[in-house]
């Protein structure tokens, strides 16, 4: 009597096959879903109440990312617009249009309009807007092409790795202060280096990829 | 077991992920407030000056800020040289009057403070975008813009001249 029935050899490719592919899947997992697009909402536009256009407002009109966003240099927050804020000019302007509805209702009801993040960071990180804004990291930096975002989406993936590239290495990633605001910004020959802009700065690299800087 | 784990292991994550304790713009679970909320009545910020600032003395780093607050808060409407056809007015809003007219030339400092911090006609206040001290710095940007209007190529320091040209 034979210990393993004719069927035993398929059935024992299967399961070897099967751990390989299992394995596989389970590496495919930890190394590559997490850092898709899809999972990273990386160039994902997801709707708002209103379709605000910065293209329109930044490029087209030439407002500063600080009229709408007051608290970006003395706050972790960069703070969102009031409606008071959008009404200033919509007050006056497009007062009929009917994708402000939700602006004038938010106005007349005194209820904030709930806009849709676009970029989440978790509750383990702490970040703050105020100090990469004075150490001339500019708004395109984290944000892409923001002045050209039709809808806003996300330009970077936010993973801890492209958080201590720059830690890392900051030099490349700076401008001069009062470029920093400028969202069609380009290094020239006359840009001061990212040596010497760290000097200016007295950005001191090492401590900046300690663990509680970013981990408090 | 493997699987027991992983399910506790990626709990744990979601729990790190969303800790105990309240983000900018979030409220407690369950609250009835909704946003804006609003500060108690009669009370005031810890960051902000119990009452109006004196006017500063006049200093470069003054009109400075007073430029860079300008260009953001103002401009849009009352244009970068004041003339009062910013990009916004051009787009339909109510021109505003001009700082270059009489009235203005001869209105108080305090004249033009009271317009930022309460607005004025169809214009916001902007009481809760430009702080205390840099409505000072905006008023002495104004003055400075109105004082360039009458000024000649005689007023320029003789050697910053060639620059301007």
């Amino acid at each position: 009597m034979a210990i393993f029935p004719p069927q035993a050899n398929v059935l024992m490719n299967a399961a070897l096959l099967g751990t390989f592919a299992g394995g596989v899947l389970l590496l495919l997992s930890i190394w590559v879903v997490p850092v898709i697009g899809y999972n990273t909402e990386e160039r994902f536009a997801p709707e708002q109440p209103i379709p605000f256009s910065h293209k329109h407002h930044v490029s087209g009109l030439g407002l500063d990312c600080r009229y709408c966003h007051t608290m970006v240099e003395k706050s972790s927050n960069a703070g969102m617009p009031s409606t008071a804020i959008c009404m200033t000019c919509h007050s006056q302007i497009w007062t009929n249009a009917a994708m402000l509805a939700p602006d004038r209702q938010s106005l007349a009801e005194n209820i904030s309009i709930r806009w849709t993040r676009v970029y989440t960071l978790p509750d383990y990180v702490y970040f703050d807007h105020s100090i990469h804004v004075a150490k001339g990291v500019g708004c395109t930096t984290c944000h892409g092409p923001i002045g050209d975002m039709a809808m806003t989406w996300k330009a970077q993936p936010l993973h801890m790795s492209w958080c201590l590239s720059c830690h890392r290495d900051p030099a490349p990633h700076l401008r001069p202060r009062e470029e920093v605001f400028n969202p069609h910004w380009r290094r020239t020959p006359s840009t001061p280096s990212g040596e010497e802009l760290m000097a200016q700065y007295r950005i001191n690299t090492k401590n900046l990829s300690d663990c509680g800087i970013c981990h408090r | 077991m493997a699987f027991a784990s992983l399910t506790i292991a990626l709990a744990a994550c979601d729990n790190m992920a969303n800790q105990a304790k309240l983000n900018p713009y979030e409220l407690p679970y369950g609250s009835q407030l909704r946003w804006p909320v609003m500060p108690p009545p009669n009370t005031v910020a810890r960051d902000q000056p119990l009452k109006a600032p004196p006017a500063p003395p006049i200093t470069v780093a003054l009109l400075e800020r007073g430029k860079q607050r300008y260009d953001i808060n103002c401009a849009p409407c009352h244009s970068r040289i004041g003339d009062g056809n910013g990009i916004i007015v051009q787009r339909g809003f109510p021109r505003p009057p001009s700082y270059y007219n009489e009235t203005l030339r001869n209105a108080s400092n305090q004249h033009f403070y009271d317009v930022i911090t309460h607005g004025h006609g169809v214009m916001f206040s902007y009481a809760d975008r430009v702080e205390a001290a840099d409505r000072w710095a905006v008023v002495a940007y104004i003055r400075a813009l109105q004082a360039s209007a009458a000024a000649t190529p005689a007023d320029v320091p003789a050697g910053e001249l060639s620059a301007l040209q």
